[in-house]
């Protein structure tokens, strides 16, 4: 079982702010999950390559030319722009990084 | 309008031959289902989205667009589109309140190649919060119901695509798959779904779950429609470099040709605890008929197959969790009004804009990718990926398909499943290991169960990059179910 700091961690790792009651929730369900997953250890693996993808491709290259299919230009620039919830002119803006004080 | 039956449902040749011989015009045949979803969505919450504006539908590319599309025998045709894949200017939602209001920038590759055939797009389909679930309960949107019983689920994640087939309410839709979320729902509803093998078709523009399980596919109402749709949407794309470059086959051209003496193998792991009797006892009829056709079947034995979903959900929520770390609050969607700082931004945005499970993977993920535990979580999944694609590939020595079930059991209620994550995860048991392989996997409906009354599905699972035996053999196969 996860200990509530430990939850407290990969929350924090996640970038995800829990509720007390989320805690409580979570601290049983991904206990149990990582229960679940454990049944990996019964199997030895020793001198098992890992596979992290399946088509067998390999440095999937193209030409070093200029590609036009996908030109930025002033209207896919300001869809993308766009896109964020907060913005001035042709920028995101953010909040202040650090608190003030 | 006039010469068709109001009640026939259209598969892509009963377009064609309708537009051919003029029953009925392609502004026609878009306001017949336009009309079919005004009455029906509210029902099935099958759609999210429709799009009104018949002049909308659709906007051409280049100047030899028609004449293309003219040759295409998805043009005009009506379809619907899984909400996690993106329409230039129109909402996608990805079934999550952080993306409620986003507007695509631009057409994911299937997109630009179905428009190039002339298809018209009638709207966007429910699923599982960014495709995270078998059941289309976990959308934030609410959840999809079953056209053939509504008080159960659709299966997911793709489950407003397999409703919206179902019932009728689109000629076929693309849905995508990363465990199963195309071939799950299709059995649930009663259709079929195809997951090609994975670089088979682009997945640029599909919003990512697990970016090395992730495929889009067709649902449709028969396996004729699936090739059909799979020969226009596959194909190497420069914006996404897992797509093969290998010449493409035509999908329909062997369809027809006899699969006597075809190699079928039958998983001995498949027929364990907890696959439902009537589930089984319909696979195995259905495995009777492949004889019958003359295919011979034997026996076979996936020695690793038990530890599939223990490695699929390390390693799906590993992926999940470096996917979904761009919803930020900043540069998409939902941003929380409570944040004072940067690092606040990014807590509140995701503690309010995301639901429960996603939450839950993108902490497991975090968790198994973590210092300190990533050799015992991600690198061990790893491994045992690599087992369970081994023993595919011995088993594809001996035989060219694999069969069995596609899911453990046929629709349940609505809610009988949700509170427990776990028991869930759990119905992906034989979906999951074709992802893990990147092998392509074909649903199509094998009968009512027997005490149910509902459609059971039945999975046939094919070596890399040949879809072509697998349809013909599914095509077979439906002629005779």
């Amino acid at each position: 079982m996860l200990t509530e700091k430990e939850v407290d961690h990969i929350a924090q790792l996640a970038r995800i702010k829990l509720t007390d009651k989320e805690k409580d929730k979570f601290k049983n369900e991904l206990s149990s999950i990582l229960d679940f997953v454990k049944k990996l250890n019964e199997l030895d693996t020793e001198n098992i390559e890992p596979i992290y993808q399946t088509t067998g491709i390999i440095n999937a290259l193209r030409p070093n030319e200029h590609r036009k299919d996908f030109e930025m230009d002033e209207k896919l620039n300001k869809n993308l722009i766009d896109q964020a919830p907060s913005r001035q002119d042709r920028f995101v803006k953010v909040r202040s990084v650090l608190r003030k004080s | 309008m006039s010469k068709t039956k109001n009640s026939k449902n259209y598969t892509i040749l009963d377009i064609q031959e309708g537009l051919k011989k003029g029953y009925f015009s392609a502004e026609e045949i878009f306001k017949h289902y336009q009309k079919k979803i005004g009455k029906e969505n509210k029902k099935l919450n099958a759609y999210l989205s429709v799009f009104k504006n018949y002049e909308l539908r659709i906007t051409n590319y280049g100047k030899n667009n028609t004449q293309s599309a003219m040759r295409n025998p998805l043009n005009g045709v009506p379809i619907a589109i899984k909400d996690n894949i993106l329409i230039d200017g129109t909402v996608c939602t990805a079934g999550s309140k952080i993306l409620k209001n986003y507007i695509s920038a631009y057409d994911a590759t299937v997109i630009k190649k179905l428009r190039l055939a002339g298809v018209q797009f009638l709207g966007k389909t429910n699923l599982d919060e960014f495709a995270m679930g078998t059941t289309t309960e976990n959308s934030a949107f609410g959840p999809t119901k079953n056209p053939l019983d509504t008080s159960r689920i659709p299966g997911g994640s793709s489950g407003g695509s397999a409703a919206a087939v179902a019932a009728d309410l689109c000629v076929f839709a693309l849905g995508s798959d990363t465990g199963g979320s195309i071939r799950y729902p299709a059995a649930m509803c009663g259709i079929v779904g195809l997951k090609p093998t994975y670089g088979r078709v682009s997945r640029h523009g599909l919003i990512a779950l697990a970016s090395s399980f992730d495929q889009i596919g067709p649902l449709t109402k028969t396996v004729e429609d699936a090739a059909l749709v799979l020969n226009t949407i596959c194909g190497h794309d420069n914006f996404d470099p897992t797509t093969s470059k290998d010449n493409v086959p035509d999908f329909t051209k062997n369809l027809d040709k006899d699969i006597k003496g075809i190699r079928i193998g039958v998983p001995k792991e498949f027929f364990r605890d907890g696959l439902s009797a009537e589930v089984s006892e319909n696979v195995r009829s259905t495995i009777s008929k492949l004889k019958g056709l003359g295919c011979k079947t034997e026996e076979i034995t996936l020695p690793n197959f038990e530890y599939a979903l223990a490695a699929y959900y390390i390693l799906v929520p590993s992926e999940a969790s470096a996917n979904l770390a761009r919803f930020d609050g900043i540069r998409y969607g939902y941003s929380s009004k409570n944040a004072e700082t940067l690092l606040d931004t990014y807590l509140e945005s995701r503690s309010e804009g995301l639901g429960s499970e996603p939450k839950r993977r993108i902490m497991i993920g975090s968790y198994a990718l973590s210092a300190g535990y990533y050799d015992a979580y991600y690198a061990k999944a790893q491994k045992i990926r690599m087992l369970i694609k081994k023993d595919f590939d011995e088993a594809f020595k001996k035989v060219d398909l694999i069969v069995g079930p596609t899911t453990p059991t046929t629709a349940f209620k609505i809610g009988e499943k949700s509170s427990d994550p776990l028991a869930l995860y759990l119905e992906d048991v034989y979906t999951v290991p074709v992802n893990l392989a990147g092998l392509p996997g074909i649903s199509i409906p094998c009968g009512n169960g027997e005490s149910s009354n509902l459609p059971v599905g039945f999975q046939i699972i094919g070596k890399s990059f040949d879809e072509e035996t697998l349809l013909k053999a599914a095509y077979q196969l439906e002629k005779h179910l």
